[in-house]
């Protein structure tokens, strides 16, 4: 039986395609799931992809973290089952304080898209134990409101227990604070980032490498994590 | 009928990347009296029927859990207005964060 994760589609989700098509390379069963319901249809991992879900009314993220299946996705976070947000999907988690800190206005103003570089600084989530610790991996990154920002005494925390999952190399995209990429929970099943490891799963269709054009798959290792952990439970 | 508005800033120590593009604008127009400048959100929330005690309290219940994020923004003030506009007394600024 192979492993259910579901991706959720809020109104306005761009991403959740490009996600679901990244569950099914990495060697899972994608399963649709939708904003107003209240059922996760018994997945074993849920995905909140990019997008604009409502428009970004309010704040990023704000009025999905309301929506009637964030309760059944922070009910399930804490039961320990695999959750991660990707952009727009971790401006939610913020908001429903699954995860700390929050996400704000690029500080130079502009949306950003380019292939990002980024560290993988914690290899014991969910999400992120296929990675080596320190491994430099490309990901496209694409947003208008993505810099990290947390008090002095999150960000202390954050550090000193090693919940940064991913940070920024070479270029800071949107002013997020210590370069912080993504950050993940105490317990290591709920993770969220900016850039895109869902655009980084076929050759052909991912960044550039040294060795060919959008030959780039590095995000798929995120996708094979959960797979794995989730196995390995 | 009376409405309830509500005052939301970005936190005072953090970035406000939007009031910095207006605040470039300014200086750009010429407008130099102008050190900075921050964006904030007004809500208007209009009551059905009269503000008592029960209704404020749910403002700023609704205030600190949905219209704002207390890890970016502040609620600055709960103003209430009467049928004509003006500010009436009762309530108003309860709910400084």
């Amino acid at each position: 039986m192979s492993t259910r994760v579901g991706v959720v589609t809020f109104p306005g989700s761009l991403d959740d395609r490009d996600a679901q098509r990244a569950v099914r390379f990495a060697g899972g069963e994608a399963v649709a799931l939708w904003h107003g319901d209240h059922d996760l249809q018994g997945v074993d991992a849920v995905v909140l992809p990019g997008g604009f879900s409502y428009g970004d009314y309010l704040r990023c993220g704000a009025i999905a973290s309301h929506s009637p299946i964030m309760r059944e996705v922070v009910a399930a976070a804490e039961r320990g089952v695999p959750v991660l947000g990707i952009c727009n999907g971790f401006q939610m988690l913020t908001e429903a304080h699954l995860l700390p800190g929050g996400l704000i206005r690029n500080d130079h103003g502009s949306f950003v898209c380019r292939d990002q570089v980024l560290r993988v600084e914690n290899t014991s989530t969910a999400w992120t134990n296929g990675y080596t610790e320190g491994q430099e991996i490309t990901i496209p990154l694409k947003n208008g409101e993505g810099g990290y920002i947390a008090s002095a005494e999150t960000l202390e925390r954050l550090e000193g227990e090693g919940l940064v999952a991913f940070r920024y190399v070479g270029v800071n995209p949107n002013g997020s604070l210590d370069d912080i990429a993504g950050v993940t929970n105490e317990r290591g099943n709920v993770v969220g980032l900016m850039p895109h490891p869902e655009h980084a799963v076929e050759a052909g269709f991912g960044p550039d490498t040294a060795l060919a054009m959008r030959s780039g798959v590095d995000g798929l290792t995120m996708f094979a994590s959960a797979l794995r952990s989730l196995l390995a439970a | 009928m009376p409405k309830i508005v509500v005052d939301v800033m970005p936190k005072a120590e953090l970035l406000d990347p939007q009031g910095k593009a207006v605040a470039g604008a300014l200086a750009r127009l010429g407008n130099t009296a102008f050190s900075d400048v921050r964006v904030g959100k007004r809500f208007e929330l209009t009551v059905e029927g009269a503000v008592d005690a029960e209704v404020l309290a749910s403002v700023r219940a609704i205030a600190d859990d949905l219209l704002s994020n207390g890890v970016i923004e502040d609620v600055v003030d709960i103003t209430v207005l009467d049928e004509s506009g003006a500010h009436s007394g009762a309530g108003a600024s309860g709910a400084l964060a």
